[in-house]
């Protein structure tokens, strides 16, 4: 425990860090993201462009910086829509049950069945690619398994006896739901969030580096590992600094979410 | 002789979440020689499981020895390393844990289970193992010894995974075999056949045992001496023959009361008046209903009952009888798909959905387990308080006075309204279930098994609080249990269901009487009692290997395969009829009463 102790305060800073990048990364950014330098293409880390340019001989760090508004705000409005809906919807099928129960799970289990890029892509070609689009896609894909996770927890809850003792009392559902339910399940419906927020990420890049995603001249993390794909070659930092700032916050959120929910669980 | 297990100054630690230490078992010492059986009796929290697990050398996750010594033999148990506990256990000393249902794995065959540690300890081969396990399945007299372990753990029932599970234990000869309150989760039928079997086996083999039970008059069956223990200490360690008649210390003194609750009633008047809750030709199940208006999985079937304003119901019978379900129809919790239920001259609807909030109001139901019946995030204030602003719309200080007066009213400190129910103990937790339901002010209360996860101590505080809030607000009960003596305790009327049907009724003072359906007197020679010559003085029993679920669509009276008075060609095809049993009771059986009454003959 103590062992783990540094990495406790770390993961979360991540975390913190770079959801303030979604409001601060252009305020802070040291050059214009979208302006080319006066460098060479694809340079190497240096003091004057720390992360080194890209492509067009733009300064990385200040595409990363802004890029953090399009990859953590989107997964995050995405995963917020999914999780409340997913929320919504298992909490009635727990609390409603019977034959509403039965068809939301079979319709949503469907939507399980279709391959997530899969689905990503026929979307994008069917609308174009636009941020609310991206939004409701990425959404719609992640619904199905908050739904699962919340009516699995929630139909456990459900049958305890003090919902038990609230339907006989004569509550309504609603107040079954949310008073005596929800309270009983906030933990692992948050440790299922930050999961499906790792989710989102890492498939708004996936989308973004097919060029499916957030488009030119904006760029998300994926959008940059892809315009910069040409200087592998050579050994850009421009590649692999994107990837690794999904890295970075993909492995802190999982970390985070260890740390808070991890040893509770683990405590029986 | 030097004693074979000698447990001197046994201390054990536990660890919180927080990291903070609690010692739960505080310098105890025993000793036990060998073929001696030791009980070690207490409440939950007392230590005993910890005790009896420390013999082995074991100790529950985050808990440790911290001290003293623990001998088997010429075995310093505390001292061995993992090689040493891996030869000791299963070998020398062997475990019986409460459920075998979740003892054994599901995926494989019971005999493979059974002899799977002498195959370990290398003290038999596979064909060798094998035979001997038929003639401990013999001797624990499990039916169909030659081929029951090829069957899979779901496939026997659970009195015999019990036994089969001591089969488990014995195949290795251990010299000392610790029985976790084996039986303690079996029904008072199945109970006593594997106490029985449990009895035989020891003693045929001279077997040395640790006995843990919360059950005196179990203990009392099995055990050569008893150890009482309370919060990790030792009370009174004695035979147990003078531990029940004369008990020294206050602790079991209070622990032998408790065992034999004294009834708790006066002579009341007959009362008068139309019954408060009417219930006629009841028929409820699950799984949707038939063509012919029946349930698919019928669990109770043409029940009639009547109870009188201040008046209580006990309904007792076996797990799987439907009193529990009798609960939760009458409350609208599943709709009865036959019959009615009239509340003061009201029909309800089945459903609750179809019930006015007033008739919600008017019948309460407590349930069983307090931990699972008060949601675990809400605080006592308004658990007690949801009721009072739900039914009277009550809020703010006027509610809190009126959640002061109930917890009053339940002999709990008002100091408790802030608090969580997982800050509370057992007992409180029951008493706030028990406010809650009153703060309705309910004319009925249906209470389901409402001491049966408490420990005798406080079980024996709640039933008296029962009683209290009986006389003091002329309460209406209808008590589930499947304990004899807490009904007989606290009742006026008693109930009895066997399969989903009603097999008799009679008046609690009538319990003792003679003349009693066969069910009712197999239930009632089945409750062990404090004497240490019971088990032996009680009868053959019959083998209960029954399929309830069966015998619930079954055409004649349910219980024909176990009878000792059926009668072929009647009993298996033809519904009993109810006569009076000229005690003040009913019973429904072929047989009349002065037959039953005489010693049991089939024909």
């Amino acid at each position: 425990m103590r062992r783990r102790q540094p990495l406790r305060w770390i993961a979360p800073a991540i975390v913190i860090f770079w959801l303030a990048m979604t409001v601060l990364g252009p305020v802070i950014a040291p050059y214009d993201p979208t302006a080319i330098q006066d460098a060479d293409l694809f340079e190497g880390l240096s003091r004057t462009y720390l992360l080194g340019t890209d492509y067009f001989g733009r300064d990385m760090l200040s595409r990363i910086l802004a890029g953090a508004r399009y990859t953590v705000g989107i997964a995050l409005v995405s995963t917020l829509l999914a999780a409340g809906t997913g929320l919504l919807l298992g909490l009635a099928a727990s609390a409603i049950g019977g034959a509403f129960d039965m068809a939301l799970s079979r319709f949503l289990d469907a939507l399980i069945s279709i391959p997530s890029k899969m689905f990503g892509l026929v979307v994008v070609a069917a609308f174009g690619s636009s941020m609310p689009v991206l939004i409701v896609t990425l959404a719609v894909i992640y619904v199905p398994g908050c739904y699962r996770i919340v009516r699995s927890v929630a139909v456990n809850v459900a049958a305890l006896d003090f919902v038990t003792v609230a339907r006989a009392r004569g509550e309504g559902t609603f107040y079954v739901m949310l008073r005596e339910i929800l309270p009983n399940m906030i933990g692992p419906v948050l440790a299922d969030f930050g999961l499906r927020f790792i989710y989102v990420v890492l498939l708004l890049s996936s989308l973004s580096f097919l060029g499916l995603g957030v488009q030119p001249p904006e760029a998300d993390w994926g959008s940059l590992v892809r315009e910069n794909i040409g200087g592998l070659a050579e050994g850009a930092p421009a590649v692999i600094t994107p990837a690794l700032a999904i890295a970075s916050l993909t492995i802190a959120v999982n970390l985070t979410i260890d740390g808070f929910f991890g040893h509770r669980q683990g405590g029986h | 002789m030097a004693p074979l297990i000698e447990i001197r100054d046994l201390r054990v630690i536990a660890r919180g979440e927080d990291g903070a230490e609690t010692e739960i078992v505080k310098g105890v010492s025993f000793s036990v020689h060998r073929g001696e059986v030791m009980g070690l009796i207490g409440e939950s929290g007392s230590g005993k499981t910890t005790i009896a697990l420390a013999s082995m050398g074991y100790t529950r996750a985050g808990c440790r020895i911290a001290g003293g010594t623990v001998r088997i033999g010429e075995t310093e148990v505390t001292s061995l390393d993992a090689k040493g506990l891996m030869a000791l256990r299963g070998r020398r000393v062997a475990y019986i844990a409460q459920s075998a249902a979740a003892s054994f794995n599901p995926s494989r065959t019971i005999m493979a289970q059974v002899i799977e540690s002498a195959l370990i300890h290398r003290t038999a081969d596979e064909a060798t193992a094998t035979a001997k396990a038929v003639d401990l399945f013999r001797a624990l007299a499990i039916p169909d010894p030659e081929t029951i372990g090829n069957r899979y753990p779901h496939q026997v029932s659970g009195g015999q995974l019990q036994r089969l599970m001591a089969a488990m234990a014995l195949i290795t000869d251990p010299e000392v075999v610790i029985f976790d309150e084996p039986t303690t989760a079996l029904d008072v039928t199945t109970q006593i056949e594997v106490l029985k079997a449990f009895k035989a086996a020891i003693a045929g083999r001279n077997t040395t045992g640790l006995y843990v039970t919360h059950d005196l008059a179990v203990i009392a069956q099995i055990a050569d001496r008893i150890t009482v223990l309370r919060h990790g200490a030792v009370k009174e360690i004695a035979d147990v023959e003078a531990l029940i008649q004369s008990p020294a210390d206050d602790y079991s003194k209070q622990l032998i009361a408790a065992a034999e609750p004294a009834p708790r009633l006066g002579a009341e008047a007959a009362p008068a008046g139309a019954p408060l809750l009417t219930v006629s030709g009841l028929t409820a199940g699950y799984g949707g209903v038939t063509a012919e208006g029946l349930p698919h999985i019928p669990i109770l079937s043409d029940i009639d009952l009547a109870i009188a304003p201040g008046r209580s119901l006990g309904i007792i019978g076996e797990s799987g009888c439907g009193k529990s379900t009798l609960a939760r129809v009458i409350a609208g919790l599943l709709p009865a798909a036959r019959g009615t239920i009239t509340l003061k001259g009201e029909t309800l609807a089945p459903a609750l959905a179809a019930r006015t909030k007033d008739q919600l109001r008017r019948i309460q139901i407590v349930f069983q387990s307090a931990d699972t019946a008060l949601n675990p995030r809400v605080a006592v204030k308004d658990i007690i308080g949801r009721p009072l602003t739900f039914y009277f719309g009550l809020t703010g200080p006027a509610r809190d006075k009126r959640v002061r007066e109930l917890l009053d009213l339940t002999h709990l400190p008002a100091s408790v309204m802030d608090r969580q129910p997982g800050d509370l103990s057992g007992g409180q937790k029951q008493r706030v279930n028990l406010a809650r339901a009153l703060a309705a002010l309910p004319d009925i209360l249906l209470c389901d098994e409402v001491t049966s996860a408490l420990d005798t101590v406080v079980a024996a505080a709640i039933l008296d609080l029962i009683v209290e809030l009986r006389r003091e607000l002329n309460l209406t009960t209808l008590f589930i249990s499947h304990d004899l003596k807490t009904v007989r305790a606290i009742c006026d009327d008693v109930m009895v269901l066997y399969a989903g049907r009603m097999v008799e009724k009679l008046p609690a003072a009538a319990i003792a009487g003679q003349v009693h359906h066969p069910y009712t007197q197999l239930l009632f020679a089945s409750v062990p009692e404090l004497s240490t010559g019971w088990l032996a003085r009680s009868g053959a029993v019959r083998e209960g290997q029954i399929d309830i679920a069966a015998m619930q669509v079954a055409s004649g009276c349910a219980f024909t395969p176990r009878c000792a008075w059926r009668k072929a060609g009647t009993c298996d095809s033809q519904r009993p009829p109810v006569a009076a049993n000229g005690a003040g009771g009913i019973i429904a059986c072929h047989r009349p009463a002065e037959a039953l009454a005489g010693p049991p003959a089939t024909d």
